[in-house]
């Protein structure tokens, strides 16, 4: 059973990409029966690179992608290099650890609301500070050049890239060496970066392709705060996927193959800088200067880290405000009235997507789980970790953009009968799930004092009972953490829903985007906050079912 | 299962002796009794937009009404687009799947049924105009009724509601000059009255309807629209239009640089003070934001004189569909009186209805007389004159150029 495990994995992880890469590529090259396409050709490459304004949608995705990326990465190296091991960085990593949780598209409506010329700044700003009782002409959502977009994309990438340097420090010597070079005069951050930054770089590399990967092909944000003449290519692609003259469809498909050539191109660029930035830091480190006039850039990363944590929140707080609120007019602080008239329109169907969400985001979490763990166990009993390879496959899904591959994998689905079928969106989250739970677990289950399972050994204990009697309880605490991660991801998932579950299986998310295509800022503020309490609850399950099982068990409460 | 339950229930419709390969068949509106005995226990899903609480709601109405009456459940599946559906229908054909399909009624009109029409992905031959309630239907003063943009409809796809381009405007707010009057005198107010109008951008169905009332205005042979495009004179004849345009745009809301996503969006800009004028396919629509505190109650409607585009909109069946009799008893109560009656009063939704208030009984006329049709809604003779849709394929062209032209970040 256990020898199946990992197979099984690398099945889920690479099958559903690769078929549905093969169902993109045949339409772009014009095969696609059902519309009459049955001869190869490359027509559609052409048209899709003489659709106007589509050099621009490209360039878009291209530099937003790349410019969310470093700034989000920049601030988090900053900070982390500058902070860690303080009590300081403690307190933030609480405030940020949240974050991570709230789903993308419920943080940037938060900003919109936020920032927007008819947004709670300019209300409160407005007749005082602007002189006038209408919200300004200015263009700050949707600007041309994305800025709004990748200040909305680097707000929420911060939180992820921190907490994978976080699981990724333990396994360094960050304290001892940063003391022992900050004993030899180099600065906080000149100390960090020269001997424990290496290390954890290589660690979190794959993420930092992930985010990059995410930040090139998202579609969600890059509606609510990216570009609109033009927008990005991802985009442009699910508009043409849904456009009604269906012959676009061999175009979209060619679309999502050059998505797919932008996300490459943008982590291959990343590469070139890598090379560059580590020639570079090779130098300085050679000049042997100490740089230890760090403070204004440490003070920059910490005061930028809150700040993103305050935006947020504060936008969150502004979707509960509408969601409440009667009418509410510029430039009035707050609504003219109260009224829950907007939940309890909303509950009835709430119901049904809620049910659907929860059963659906907890299988997939506990398949994940199970097939995690059995990974692990084998790999500890056989000794042999998949290495880097392994590490490839876990992030295949996460590295090629989703727009590339989904449609593709719905006609497979069409194909073999399972389409719209709860076990094939089950099987979906799945895809995306598994990489998350794997990758928040296997840390903490490798850092596991083997002598612990030696001595149970010494005991006369079987592996397996070792595994349940000692491993598992002593690793419930990140088992659940891992499991409220995946279970955040499942909720957070839209397109894969839409299309492979076709509506028929709608979740709080799904349903969420389908209201928000209204515009309705009351019903938005509903949903997002449904969206946001779920991952929530989640979280707080996997810190108060360990403390509680356990509170008789004082040793119990450390490893927690 | 669904398959097997089909056969059953059709075969005991037609009498036992009668089961052969022809009972499997698809139903035959001609006779209802059977339609509803075949549809009793049947799951319709509905795939229909889902970006209004108050549509969805009289959805799940529909639904609960079926439920009781006819034994039909209907699941409403929400879509953020259309042409998703379409979509889904094509992606079945691709995969072979001619039964059994996960579309049961597709809430459509225009662009997408022209489409699917031509791709031959609709239920057929004609079945709206064999349904009982279709005798109410208001063929005669409604001749969006029969052809949608131009393509006859073939009892293809039955009518649910009417739509008319209203404007709205906030009457308590000071603006400079008179309200306008045609698209012309509206690119005249914009620049008297910088950044306050703005429409969605294409293909946004409500900007793109946009473009065609001004193209409608503004072409020198207005026949020329009700065949299909003519891609080599094309420029030519559309050239007052965007000449216009780009008159228009340099004075619009975010100087034409940004657009609002669709109505809605439009909408939330009105109430927040940053646009003055706007316009909607639902004359109702003011009245029942205001209910719903989404706009100020000093908010009301003006058309042009010369005339608003207007149409219809439509439910049709795919051909793939699995409930297809389940379908039908929707469709069909989709067009009683009691449906439409609701439909139409702007605290439910204010969908005009395509029924003929003449024909029906005076209890259910009673029901259309007791509507308060709201503050800030037109009265049906106030609408003004129809102007009819262009044939689709305009507003492909349209939609091009346009995104040429200012879609493209110049």
């Amino acid at each position: 059973m256990l020898r199946l495990a990992p197979i099984l994995a690398i099945a889920v992880l690479l099958g559903p990409v690769a078929f549905g890469i093969l169902a993109t590529v045949l339409p772009a090259f014009g095969f696609l029966p059902s519309l009459q396409g049955t001869e190869f050709t490359t027509r559609h490459f052409v048209e899709l690179f003489e659709y106007p304004g589509l050099i621009r949608s490209v360039v878009l995705s291209l530099t937003t992608g790349l410019v969310t990326t470093g700034i989000a990465f920049a601030i988090v190296f900053v900070f982390v290099s500058g902070w860690y091991g303080s009590r300081t960085f403690a307190r933030v990593q609480h405030i940020i650890s949240p974050l991570l949780s709230v789903p993308h598209a419920a943080a940037a409506f938060g900003l919109a609301f936020l920032i927007a010329p008819s947004g709670f700044l300019f209300r409160l700003a407005s007749p005082e500070l602007t002189g006038s009782a209408r919200p300004p002409d200015l263009l700050i959502l949707n600007d041309p050049m994305g800025l709004t977009m990748i200040a909305g994309l680097v707000a929420k990438e911060i939180p992820f890239i921190l907490l994978v340097c976080l699981a990724a420090l333990p396994q360094t010597t960050a304290r001892r060496s940063g003391q022992i070079a900050q004993a030899i005069g180099y600065g906080r951050m000149s100390g960090f970066a020269f001997t424990t930054w290496p290390l954890v770089y290589r660690q979190i590399r794959l993420a930092v392709f992930a985010v990059i990967a995410y930040a090139t092909s998202v579609v969600d944000v890059a509606v609510i705060l990216g570009p609109s003449s033009p927008p990005v290519l991802s985009v442009r692609l699910t508009q043409w996927m849904s456009d009604p003259d269906i012959s676009l469809r061999f175009m979209a498909s060619a679309g999502a193959l050059l998505q797919l050539a932008i996300t490459v191109t943008a982590i291959l660029i990343w590469i070139l800088a890598e090379r560059v930035v580590g020639w570079y830091a090779k130098r300085l480190y050679l000049t042997g200067r100490r740089m230890s006039g760090d403070a204004w850039a440490r003070w920059t990363g910490l005061v930028t880290v809150q700040a993103v944590a305050v935006i947020i929140f504060l936008g969150l707080g502004i979707l509960a405000l509408w969601s409440v609120a009667g009418f509410w007019a510029f430039p009035d602080n707050l609504p003219r009235g109260f009224t829950l008239s907007n939940w309890t329109r909303v509950l009835p169907s709430l119901s049904s997507s809620l049910s659907t969400t929860l059963t659906v985001g907890l299988v997939a979490t506990l398949l994940a789980v199970v097939l995690t763990l059995a990974c692990l166990e084998r790999e500890a009993r056989t000794h042999r970790t998949g290495g880097s390879r392994a590490l490839w496959f876990l992030y295949l899904p996460l590295i090629v953009p989703q727009v590339s591959f989904v449609f593709g994998l719905q006609i497979f689905f069409l194909g073999i009968g399972a389409d719209a079928s709860w076990g094939a969106l089950v099987f979906v989250h799945l895809v995306f799930v598994l990489p998350y739970v794997f990758l928040s677990l296997s840390d903490p289950w490798r850092a596991w004092d083997k002598r612990y399972a030696s001595i149970a050994h010494g005991l006369g204990a079987s592996p397996n009972r070792t595994f349940w009697n000692v491993r598992f309880p002593m690793l419930l605490k990140p088992a659940l953490v891992a499991s409220a991660v995946g279970f955040a991801v499942s909720v957070g998932q839209y397109l894969p829903t839409v299309l492979i579950g076709a509506g028929r299986w709608p979740t709080v998310t799904t349903e969420a985007v389908a209201l928000a295509s209204g515009g309705n800022r009351r019903i938005i503020g509903v949903f997002a906050f449904v969206q946001l309490l779920l991952p929530f609850i989640g979280f707080a399950m996997a810190t108060l079912v360990p403390s509680y099982l356990f509170r008789n068990r004082n040793d119990m409460k450390a490893t927690a | 299962m669904n398959h097997i339950r089909k056969i059953l229930a059709a075969g005991l419709g037609a009498g036992l002796a009668a089961i052969t390969a022809a009972s499997a068949a698809d139903p035959n509106p001609k006779d209802w009794n059977a339609v509803k005995q075949e549809a009793r226990g049947q799951a319709v899903f509905f795939n229909a937009w889902g970006g209004s609480q108050n549509i969805n709601e009289y959805i799940a109405w529909a639904g609960s009404q079926l439920k009781t009456r006819y034994g039909v459940t209907v699941n409403h599946v929400k879509l953020d687009d259309t042409a998703n559906a379409v979509s889904t229908v094509v992606a079945e054909k691709t995969a072979g799947k001619d039964t059994d399909g996960r579309i049961d009624l597709i809430w459509i009109n225009g662009e997408n049924f022209a489409s699917m029409k031509r791709q031959g992905l609709l239920f057929s031959p004609g079945w709206a105009d064999q349904m009982p309630n279709w005798r109410y239907i208001d063929v005669e003063n409604k001749p969006t009724i029969t052809v949608d943009f131009t393509i006859p409809t073939d009892g293809m796809e039955s009518p649910w509601g009417g739509a008319k381009l209203v404007f709205f405007h906030d009457s308590a707010r000071e603006k400079t000059g008179e309200l306008p009057d045609s698209f012309r005198q509206l690119v005249k107010w914009t620049a008297n009255n910088k950044g306050r109008f703005s429409y969605p951008a294409p293909p946004d169905f409500i900007g793109s309807s946009f473009l065609k009332q001004a193209l409608s205005e503004v072409i020198e042979d207005p026949t020329l629209l009700q065949k299909p495009v003519n891609a080599q004179t094309f420029l030519e004849t559309t050239g007052p239009l965007f000449e216009q345009l780009d008159q228009l745009h340099p004075n619009m809301w975010r100087s034409g640089r940004a657009f609002p996503k669709n109505y809605p969006a439009m909408a939330q800009l009105l109430g927040d003070g940053e646009l003055d004028i706007i316009f909607a396919f639902n004359p109702a629509e003011a009245s029942s934001a205001i209910a719903q505190n989404r706009l100020p109650d000093t908010v009301r409607s003006f058309t042009f004189s010369g005339g608003t585009l207007g149409n219809t909109h439509f439910v049709a069946i795919p051909y793939n569909a699995t409930s297809k009799a389940g379908a039908l008893v929707l469709a069909n109560f989709l067009i009683s009186p009691e449906a439409q009656a609701r439909k139409q009063d702007p605290q439910i939704w204010g969908d005009p209805t395509v029924l003929n208030i003449n024909k029906i009984d005076k209890e259910d006329r009673a029901r259309f007389e007791a509507l308060d049709l709201g503050i800030a809604t037109l009265k049906p003779d106030e609408l003004g004159p129809m102007l009819p849709e262009p044939h689709p394929s305009w507003m492909t062209e349209i939609e091009k150029e346009w995104t040429r032209r200012y879609g493209a970040g110049n």
